[in-house]
Formats: C-alpha cells, sequence, structure tokens
C-alpha cells in the first residue's frame, strides 16, 4: 500500500491537465463579479464558499439579469442536480468512509476532481485511496481561488469592448461538447435555448432558465421513451 | 437579501446537493430510467444560459443581424464537435469573436 501522500500527490498530478480550461474560467469569473456589481471580498467569498464554476456563473449571470434571490439560488439547485446523478456512481466507492470524512471531502467535490479520481478508486481497493480525491480537488481549489484573486486583480485592467462577457456562454457551450454529437441531446439543446430567449422578456420573476430546463428534460423524456418503444 | 446571504444561501445548495451524492444517495435508488433522464440535466439547463447570452442585446431584445456572437458561437460549436476538447471551444469562439468585432 503507498502512504497517504503518495496517493495524494498521484491526486495532484492526476488532475492538472483538467485545470488547464479552469484557470480562464476562474479569471472570467473574477472580472464578470466585479463587473457586475460584487466586491472583491464578495467576490473571493463566493469563490471560497461556493466553489463551483457553474453555480457562480449562473449567480452572476441571473444577479446581473435583476432575478430575485429566490429564482437565483432555484437556478443555482437545478444546475447542480446534475451531481445527483454522479452521486449514484460515486457513493459506492465512498461508502465506507467515516462521516466527518465525508462532510470535508463533499466541499471539494467538483465535477474536474471526481471525474479524475472515480477512475482511480475502482481500480484501488487501498484503505487510503481517499486521499486521491482529497489531492484532485485540493488542486481545483487552489487553481480556482487564485484565478478568481487574478481576475478581480486583472478586472480594472481589461477593457470592456472586449467583450469578455462572451465567455460565458462559451465556457457553458464548451462543457456540452460531448453531447453536440447526439441527437436527443442536440433537440434538448435547441428546445431549452429557444425558451429560454424567447421567454426572457415574458416569464416572470427572470425564472426562464428553470422554465427552460424543465421543458429541455420534458422532452428528453418524451424522446427517450419514444425511442425506447421503436426499438 | 444582502449579496452575502444570497452566496452563503448559493454555497449552502452547492455543498447540500454535494454531500447528498456521497452520504445520502445509493445506487439503488435510481432506477435506469432516472438515471438515464438525469444524464440530460447539462443539456436541458446550460442552454439556458447560453442562448439568451448570444441572441439577447443588453436591453433584453433579441438580437440577430450584425451580431457577431451568433457566428462566433457556431464556429466554438464546430470545433468543439470536433476536438471534443474545451479549452479549443472556448478559445476558438473567443478569437473568432474578435476577429469579427476588431478586423472584419
Amino acid at each position: 500500500m503507498k502512504n497517504n501522500l503518495n496517493v495524494f500527490l498521484k491526486g495532484i498530478v492526476d488532475v492538472s491537465p483538467l485545470m488547464i480550461p479552469v484557470v480562464p474560467f476562474g479569471l472570467i469569473f473574477g472580472v464578470l463579479a466585479i463587473d457586475v456589481g460584487f466586491s472583491p471580498l464578495e467576490t473571493m467569498g463566493m469563490s471560497l464558499i461556493v466553489f463551483g464554476g457553474a453555480s457562480q456563473i449562473v449567480l452572476l449571470q441571473l444577479f446581473s439579469g435583476g432575478a430575485s434571490s429566490l429564482v437565483i439560488i432555484s437556478s443555482v439547485g437545478a444546475v447542480n442536480s446534475r451531481h445527483l446523478l454522479y452521486g449514484a456512481v460515486v457513493s459506492e466507492h465512498l461508502s465506507d468512509l467515516r462521516l466527518i470524512w465525508k462532510i470535508i471531502i463533499s466541499y471539494f467535490l467538483i465535477d474536474q476532481a471526481y471525474a479524475i479520481s472515480n477512475e482511480y478508486l475502482k481500480k484501488n481497493k487501498d484503505k487510503n485511496r481517499y486521499f486521491h480525491l482529497v489531492g484532485a480537488g485540493a488542486t481545483c481549489w487552489v487553481i480556482w481561488q487564485s484565478t478568481t484573486f487574478l481576475g478581480i486583480i486583472l478586472g480594472a485592467a481589461i477593457p470592456e469592448k472586449l467583450g469578455l462577457s462572451f465567455a460565458v456562454p462559451l465556457t457553458f457551450l464548451a462543457l456540452l461538447v460531448n453531447d453536440f454529437r447526439k441527437l436527443i441531446n442536440v433537440i434538448v439543446i435547441i428546445v431549452s435555448g429557444l425558451v429560454a430567449t424567447v421567454g426572457y422578456n415574458y416569464i416572470p420573476f427572470k425564472a426562464y432558465a428553470i422554465v427552460a430546463g424543465l421543458t429541455g428534460l420534458l422532452v428528453a423524456m418524451i424522446l427517450t421513451k419514444m425511442v425506447k418503444t421503436n426499438e | 437579501m444582502s449579496n452575502w446571504a444570497l452566496i452563503i444561501y448559493c454555497g449552502l445548495i452547492t455543498y447540500l446537493t454535494r454531500f447528498s451524492m456521497i452520504a445520502l444517495i445509493k445506487k439503488e435508488m435510481f432506477n435506469d430510467r432516472v438515471r438515464q433522464v438525469l444524464s440530460y440535466v447539462p443539456s436541458a439547463i446550460f442552454p439556458a444560459i447560453i442562448f439568451p447570452a448570444i441572441f439577447l442585446d443588453s436591453s433584453g431584445s433579441i438580437l440577430i443581424e450584425d451580431n457577431p456572437k451568433i457566428l462566433a458561437a457556431l464556429i466554438a460549436t464546430l470545433i468543439g464537435i470536433f476536438s471534443r476538447s474545451i479549452i479549443a471551444t472556448i478559445f476558438s469562439g473567443l478569437a473568432s469573436y474578435w476577429f469579427l468585432i476588431f478586423v472584419v
């Protein structure tokens, strides 16, 4: 069995390639948060407390559009609901972990960390295998906090006409790269996008993100059912 | 609600999702059907952020003509389809956007 430090370091090495896109994401978040009207302290607090790229960008986007707090919080919840699926996959590898460790690890359990550690946990049954997840999560944490900080500093220096806010839809677009080749996904993407765009001004309380998300999910339910009955 | 309260609630809901996924949710709780539908959550929710940011102007009206974001997003999508790379998608989109607004 390798010692704890080695497993921790392995987590750092394994997750490193996945950190490349996190750097611009963190920078953009820092710049935009200031732009939208959060103070530097609040921006840093957001990265420390929420520690989730998609959640934080959704928060900014809806905040700048004037959505109410309730709508913002439920939209963040909707964005996070995708994690429930991963939970079903990951939890079996973590079931014998002590509660205190589950409480700590939960904070670090971001997409990149468990994507990479899930592979390791599948192959490795050592008692200290969780240090891999801690190593990967801690790496993400350091990158996310430092790039947020840099974004806050750089924010003032980046000219507005560079249109950096366009990086937000691009980042989310990039998170869907693996879905572009699947027909049902493409249909769901277009339906949800159209509902959000057309409904932006008409759906009350700026709840367009939730309405569009639920419509998209309903379309997915119907289409997957149709495909199944055809088989 | 103050900004800080908003941040804390958003942090709480994010944390609780993560905690429930390793501490409460078990594989047996979801049948294949539920898992299948949940796998579409990103495709269902992310476009709600993507599309308005591309097709709406700052006042919230739909802007199709003279909107370089549409072409830039299309290029990024194509690059994404072929490369399957997150970073290539983001940078090709930004580069084509800058090319369209500064050079063309």
